[in-house]
């Protein structure tokens, strides 16, 4: 194929060669970030809570005075256990997904000067480790003497388990086993290192904290109470929710139900990730009809340019071009024009993602990002112009014969 | 002239249906899209309190101990109860107010409703005098009752709708967390956008169902909502609030004029040294005094996707103008043999050039028509989303006027390039051709 009489037939279509240039540019600028963001959302949507989700569900109650609490916990823990179904009760203040009732500031030192960060307290009665069903990597598992009671808001002193992460954060490249957390006058120490224990709102707590949590053992009381977690069979768990929310209401009645916090594990994240998965959907949307209009303008103005150059395409015709020199004529001369705008479109793109790193504390853009915008849009382009380039293919030869 | 060109316009674009229908397709959904988000973001950043949001201010203090102090550091966000009591009493503003959120259990009296809990707002008498609450029934209470921690409450209408069938309640008890009190005022409705004055609860939220004085609030030991900061040897216990190194309220204060704000921040400054002198505040005093506006900027409180999506949608509708001028150089071009008849008539260049802006203006005009129906589709689609924001996105006139000069003015830029190449055109090549 001759690349020098396209261009020079280019050269006197400046303009509109330009034109859907500078289309193919944006639209790459655009989409590659599109695409990056959406990366992004997904990547934040599938995080690893690494509890057992499918088989947990929270029940949350309030509205009782603090001295009652012991007794609504075994009233409440009674009454849930006694459902069908039901394979444990246990009280527990933090849910995956859920409200946050155990976020603080921790430091590595007893003066309180190597701060470590704010990060999740899951604070579990007897039973609630067993039922999240995370994994042990290190260290011993809890026993029944490490679950105390307590007065406060939390424990003074408790042993303690830490995720991988927390662990990695606060004491890089050293065995975690017997260290302190403190939080003035408040002291933990680590008996063992869980694999993985997500924060309640993962994502909102910026890029690498999502894992920052711990599990501190304690007995149920005035300052653990009304959170529960209920572990039951993945297909039983929504019925036996629904049963629980009845339980509730004849074993505690002087208790508010919050329903906010009565869902399983399941819907909780389903609600926590919406916006998310809105965002994602707009995305989409937006890349979908940006490629449209940009197809389009396409076969617009290749449409133009086969109606205008009839004569001439007559005349090769003529002289002996096949349809297929033709239509490859058409199809070489968009692959040209794309590629002029994806090489501006890429300076484009990095600058756009410049600007969201900035702005939104977006990661940078990959740059295998670049040539799959490259390769979509000039799938794009050649697939808008085949149809003018067909109809031009079958410009019969006799045109060059007539006037106009 | 104009109503020729119009003729002239209509025809053109009836002669090609496709290519007009592309153009008009592709600026309409570059404006809906544009437009949706545009509202959106005009609902969230809007004023909340029209007209006053310039007098009232945020008052920012910090009684931090030295432990992490850095020069320059932004003040604490709330304020402890002590400090919040003190300027409360001190009276410099016009109105001021103290206060915090919470939830109460309201226990109805009708049998067969469930107790069921209420968010609440716990604050001074000056808050419903401050922000311009509307009363259906009945007011606000009194200093005295502050003082006395009075069991007075104030409901909104939809909680007097709940439990007293909209009827006049001021005067009729209602008990809350085992306790009689007396409804003394019912709130016409009221939801400020956003929920500036305490933005704990959720940018976007409804206002409160029920208002009672802080006071009584503390006596009877309600829950209290929202974020506390403590430090030192602070240790958030409910018992001892009062007199706990934490930061819990929220402190609001409405100057007469703009210009008392340096003398109310004079005053803080003065307040922070007297403090210190005493011993109670270890920090250099550290004061600001942020309007209604600032403070919303400062918790960045329109949401950083809606920002993100309208970026996106503008430079989709700039996608789609570059389209569109590139479809209407194509027809204007395709009409050089006609254009070129005109000119050897005797037209100048200037009125063909009129003659193909109109026919942009009309494909603008259209496309605005598309693009509004887009955008109410799509704010309608906005309503559908559960965040707390999605009910107020409405169109309202300022954005319809703006949504048609966006189309039309686009549609015109987008034909400008187009209309003046084709006015380069030689009458004598093109009669020739023909």
């Amino acid at each position: 194929m001759q690349i020098r009489p396209i261009l020079s037939a280019l050269r006197r279509h400046r303009l509109a060669a330009m034109l859907i240039g500078l289309e193919i540019a944006l639209a790459c600028a655009v989409l590659c970030n599109a695409c990056f963001l959406i990366a992004n959302r997904v990547r934040d949507m599938h995080i690893q809570s690494g509890v057992d989700e499918a088989s947990l569900a929270s029940l949350t109650i309030s509205g009782y005075e603090d001295r009652q609490s012991v007794d609504v916990n075994a009233r409440v823990t009674a009454g849930l256990r006694a459902i069908p179904g039901v394979q444990s009760v246990s009280v527990l203040n933090s849910i995956p997904f859920g409200e946050r009732r155990g976020s603080m500031g921790i430091t590595t030192d007893a003066e309180g000067l190597h701060r470590g960060g704010v990060i999740e307290f899951y604070l579990g009665g007897p039973g609630s480790a067993e039922a999240l069903g995370f994994h042990l990597v290190a260290g011993r598992a809890l026993q029944a003497e490490d679950y105390q009671s307590f007065s406060g808001l939390m424990p003074s002193f408790a042993p303690v388990l830490v995720t991988r992460e927390l662990a990695e954060h606060l004491w890089p490249g050293e065995d975690p086993l017997g260290k302190s957390i403190w939080s003035k006058p408040l002291h933990y120490q680590v008996v063992g290192v869980i694999d993985r224990l997500v924060v309640p709102a993962p994502a909102l707590w910026g890029a690498g904290t999502g894992g920052w949590s711990a599990f501190l053992p304690a007995q149920p009381g005035p300052g653990l109470s009304g959170s529960y977690l209920i572990k039951a069979a993945p297909a039983d768990i929504r019925r036996v929710l629904r049963d629980a929310r009845e339980t509730i209401a004849k074993v505690a009645p002087d208790a508010v139900l919050d329903l906010q916090g009565t869902q399983t594990i399941g819907d909780l994240r389903e609600s926590f990730f919406q916006q998310d998965r809105t965002m994602t959907g707009i995305l989409v949307a937006v890349i979908a009809s940006l490629l449209l209009v940009t197809a389009l303008g396409i076969v617009g103005l290749a449409s133009f340019w086969v109606q205008q150059r009839r004569k001439q395409i007559g005349i090769r015709r003529a002289i002996g071009a096949t349809r297929q020199d033709i239509l490859s004529y058409f199809q070489t001369e968009n692959f040209l024009i794309v590629s002029g705008g994806i090489l501006v479109g890429m300076v484009l793109a990095f600058g756009l993602n410049l600007a969201l790193m900035k702005f939104y504390e977006l990661p940078r853009l990959p740059l295998y990002y670049l040539p799959m915008g490259a390769v979509s849009l000039w799938l794009l382009g050649q697939l808008a112009v085949l149809g003018p380039a067909l109809r031009a293919a079958a410009v019969p030869p006799v045109v060059a014969t007539r006037s106009v | 002239m104009f109503g020729y060109y119009l003729d002239l316009a209509l025809r053109s674009l009836r002669r090609n249906k496709t290519l007009t229908a592309l153009m008009v397709l592709a600026i309409a959904l570059g404006i809906g899209a544009s437009m949706t988000t545009l509202t959106v973001l005009h609902v969230l950043s809007g004023d909340p309190m029209p007209g006053r949001s310039a007098t009232l201010f945020y008052p920012q203090l910090d009684p931090q101990d030295m432990d992490g102090y850095e020069p320059g550091k932004e003040p604490m966000q709330q304020v402890t109860w002590i400090d919040g009591m003190n300027l409360l009493h001190a009276k410099r503003g016009l109105h001021q107010a103290l206060m915090t959120g919470g939830a109460v259990p309201v226990q109805p009296a009708q049998s067969g409703m469930d107790p069921f809990y209420a968010d609440a707002r716990y604050t001074s008498d000056d808050f419903f005098a401050m922000f311009q609450v509307p009363f259906l029934f009945g007011r606000g209470w009194s200093e005295a009752d502050d003082n006395d921690k009075a069991r007075v409450v104030v409901i909104t209408r939809t909680l007097n709708d709940k439990l007293f069938a909209g009827k006049d309640s001021t005067g009729q008890t209602l008990r809350m967390g085992d306790s009689a009190f007396r409804v003394i005022g019912v709130l016409d409705s009221w939801r400020p956008n956003p929920h500036f004055y305490d933005m704990n609860m959720g940018n976007y939220v409804a206002s409160e169902d029920v208002f009672l004085p802080l006071t009584t609030a503390r006596e009877l030991r309600f829950d209290h909502n929202g974020s506390m900061d403590c430090w030192g040897t602070g240790g958030g216990d409910e018992e001892h609030l009062e007199t706990a190194p934490c930061v819990w309220l929220q402190f609001w204060v409405q100057l007469s004029s703009t210009g008392d704000a340096a003398a109310y921040k004079e005053y803080l400054l003065h307040y922070s040294q007297e403090q210190k002198a005493m011993g109670r505040f270890q920090r250099p005093p550290n004061v600001r005094l942020p309007a209604l506006m600032e403070w919303l900027d400062i918790n960045k409180v329109v949401p950083g996707d809606v920002r993100l999506q309208t970026w996106l949608a503008f430079g989709f509708l700039l996608v789609c103008l570059v389209n569109t001028v590139g479809l209407m150089l194509a027809k204007f071009l395709r009409r050089s043999g006609e254009l070129g008849v005109r000119r050897a008539l005797g037209a100048s260049k200037r009125e063909v050039f009129a003659q193909l802006l109109v026919e942009s203006g009309v494909i603008g005009l259209a496309g605005g028509a598309g693009g509004l129906l887009l955008a109410f589709l799509g704010l309608w689609l906005v309503r559908k989303q559960p965040s707390d924001y999605a009910a107020l996105a409405h169109l309202d006139m300022s954005m319809l006027l703006i949504t048609f000069l966006l189309a039309v003015g686009s549609s015109l830029l987008a034909g400008l390039l187009p209309a003046w190449r084709a006015c380069q055109i030689t009458p004598a090549l093109q009669l020739k051709s023909q």
